[in-house]
């Protein structure tokens, strides 16, 4: 990580974490967690404070009132967030009973390295 | 006074996938004091409960308790089993107890007693406390819990804590069938039964409820192994490649949970807040710090899923850039079309447009750039098969007689996969995700006693 601070101003979070993922908390819930290899990379994005609850609202297009939980949890290395979903999982026209799809636009979070 | 239990955890969902047998028979060299496993999840969906039917093939379920039966018989120690066959309903507690009499007879095992406890609730009950003016406080942002809600439900179970597994550890039972628990308190309760400290007992069944999911690496299905004190936890991987790390056991403390600093069940709650994990051995981490946090009252949480209607599903690809730059006049020609003939209410439409928007819907940053080729698949719900099938018939046909000024595909604007409508399982949906309050943790629940 410290050559590509001399070269390069930003990274996806997607090079940073080690785990990105999304699964139901309930009927009604969908949680991510954002999991680090080691504590300098956690803190590195924690500190950034690039994961915020307008940005995560305007990066799935959805009112921030419907992100419930953003809570850092640092046993885990672990940034995690919590959004409402708009129906229960598995109601007619829901598309992802287990909610173990809605993860990857976090892929491109740009986070300052320097 | 025990100094130490331990716990074998052999699956995370029982009967979802079968049990692997490495590792499980590794455990049993542990002498452990209980096997104790959750078949419940509420991932699968409102179905199986709604429907009252299975998620998982009654020959996987009978793979998982043979092998569990077998190995606690021969150990002579108690097992315990929750969420009987996914969802905890009645129906699933009498098929697991047929099950577990029909192994002792094939394998001849001697006498040993059974108990299975009831969590199904009856909605005339649950609507008798709202006539009586009893509020049900809804979960997760839902409103207090409604007559109206009731009467859309099929199946209502309540979900057990510690208090009835306890009851019937000290009745003696060998063998418990539970229907719908907390994955937590068949773990908890043997710990806290033996006389061990209650936040300790309680994130013993945090951490072991998914058995290998807090190991690494990534495997579903084999055991771990739980050691309370009455000091520490500590949970060891039992597979010879798995380690339970400092950073397996805490990232799963936040797993399926909004926040992964407590976990609540009936009677209280458990603070996470300042668990310390620390590397014991190569293959065992202890945690020492949780703390149980008592409410002051009863509050048991109901689940709860009613059909929605019967469904059928139709399946068209479109390939024309000029229709995919205006797909969404595509699919509002083929609504209005199936409007005209049906209304605006009474039935649900809708279109997954996979290739698009498909798998995050409303979610979907990229919902606005016109991809090379879409699938749709287009879902029609209704109160009877027969208007499912038309509604999903008619849109479907419609997206091929869309009527679009300049297109140049004058022989219909979409592909077939098939040119007919498949008809889907009913949907269902989550109706009731509340907790009830009641005078003691046992009253929604009925334990009954066999000798087998």
């Amino acid at each position: 990580m410290n050559n590509m601070r001399t070269r390069r101003k930003e990274m996806r979070l997607v090079e940073l974490a080690k785990t990105i993922r999304s699964k139901n908390a309930g009927p009604d819930r969908i949680t991510f967690d954002i999991i680090f290899q080691d504590k300098e990379h956690y803190e590195l994005v924690k500190k950034s404070q690039v994961i915020n609850k307008q940005q995560i609202a305007k990066l799935f297009g959805i009112d921030e009132s419907r992100i419930t939980d953003l809570v850092e949890f640092d046993p885990a290395n672990a940034i995690k967030f919590t959004i409402a979903r708009r129906h229960p999982s598995g109601s007619p026209g829901e598309s992802d009973t287990f909610g173990s799809q809605q993860y990857p636009p976090l892929y491109n979070i740009k986070v300052p390295i320097q | 006074m025990k100094s130490r239990l331990k716990i074998i955890s052999p699956t995370g969902h029982l009967g979802f996938a079968p049990m692997k047998l490495e590792s499980f028979r590794i455990g049993l060299k542990e002498n452990p004091d209980y096997i104790c496993a959750d078949s419940g999840s509420d991932d699968i969906g409102p179905k199986p409960l709604g429907s009252d039917t299975q998620a998982s093939p009654v020959k996987w379920q009978e793979h998982d308790l043979e092998h569990i039966l077998l190995a606690t018989r021969q150990l002579n120690i108690p097992m315990i089993i929750g969420s009987a066959c996914d969802t905890g309903t009645n129906r699933g507690v009498d098929l697991y107890v047929n099950i577990i009499k029909k192994l002792a007879r094939k394998h001849n095992l001697p006498r040993f007693k059974l108990a299975c406890i009831y969590s199904q609730q009856s909605k005339d009950v649950i609507l008798e406390k709202l006539k009586n003016g009893i509020e049900i406080p809804g979960l997760d942002g839902r409103p207090p819990l409604t007559e109206e809600d009731v009467k859309k439900t099929d199946n209502i179970v309540a979900v057990m804590g510690v208090h009835p597994i306890i009851q019937a550890l000290e009745a003696g039972a060998d063998v418990i069938i539970c229907g719908r628990s907390s994955d937590v308190a068949i773990f908890a309760a043997p710990a806290i039964k033996e006389g061990f400290p209650k936040g300790l007992a309680y994130y013993l069944g945090k951490v072991l409820e998914c058995a290998s999911f807090c190991a690494e690496p990534y495997m579903g299905k084999e055991s771990v192994l739980g050691i309370i004190t009455h000091e520490d936890i500590k949970v060891r991987a039992l597979h010879p490649d798995a380690r339970c790390t400092v950073a397996s056991v805490s990232s799963h403390a936040m797993y399926e949970r909004a926040n992964p600093f407590y976990e609540y069940f009936v009677g209280g709650r458990l603070n996470m807040t300042h668990c310390k994990y620390e590397q014991y051995d190569y293959k065992t981490t202890r945690i020492t710090g949780p703390v149980f946090e008592p409410a002051e009252k009863y509050y048991v949480k109901l689940e709860g899923a009613g059909k929605v209607g019967e469904r059928y599903f139709g399946i068209a690809g479109i390939r024309d850039p000029y229709t995919l730059e205006n797909l969404d006049k595509v699919l509002e020609w083929a609504r209005n079309e199936v409007k005209a003939e049906f209304g605006d209410t009474g039935y649900q439409l809708h279109f997954h447009v996979f290739g698009r928007n498909g798998v995050m819907e409303e979610l979907e940053p990229l919902k606005y750039i016109t991809p090379h080729e879409v699938g749709i698949v287009v879902e029609g719900v209704a109160p009877t098969a027969e208007m499912a099938e038309m509604i999903t018939m008619t849109a479907t046909r419609q997206i091929f007689y869309a009527r679009l000024p300049e297109v140049k595909g004058t022989a219909g604007t979409c592909a077939y996969l098939i040119d007919e409508v498949l008809k889907g399982s009913p949907a269902y949906m989550w109706t009731i995700h509340h907790i009830m309050p009641v005078d003691t943790p046992t009253e929604p629940f009925k334990i009954n006693y066999l000798e087998v």
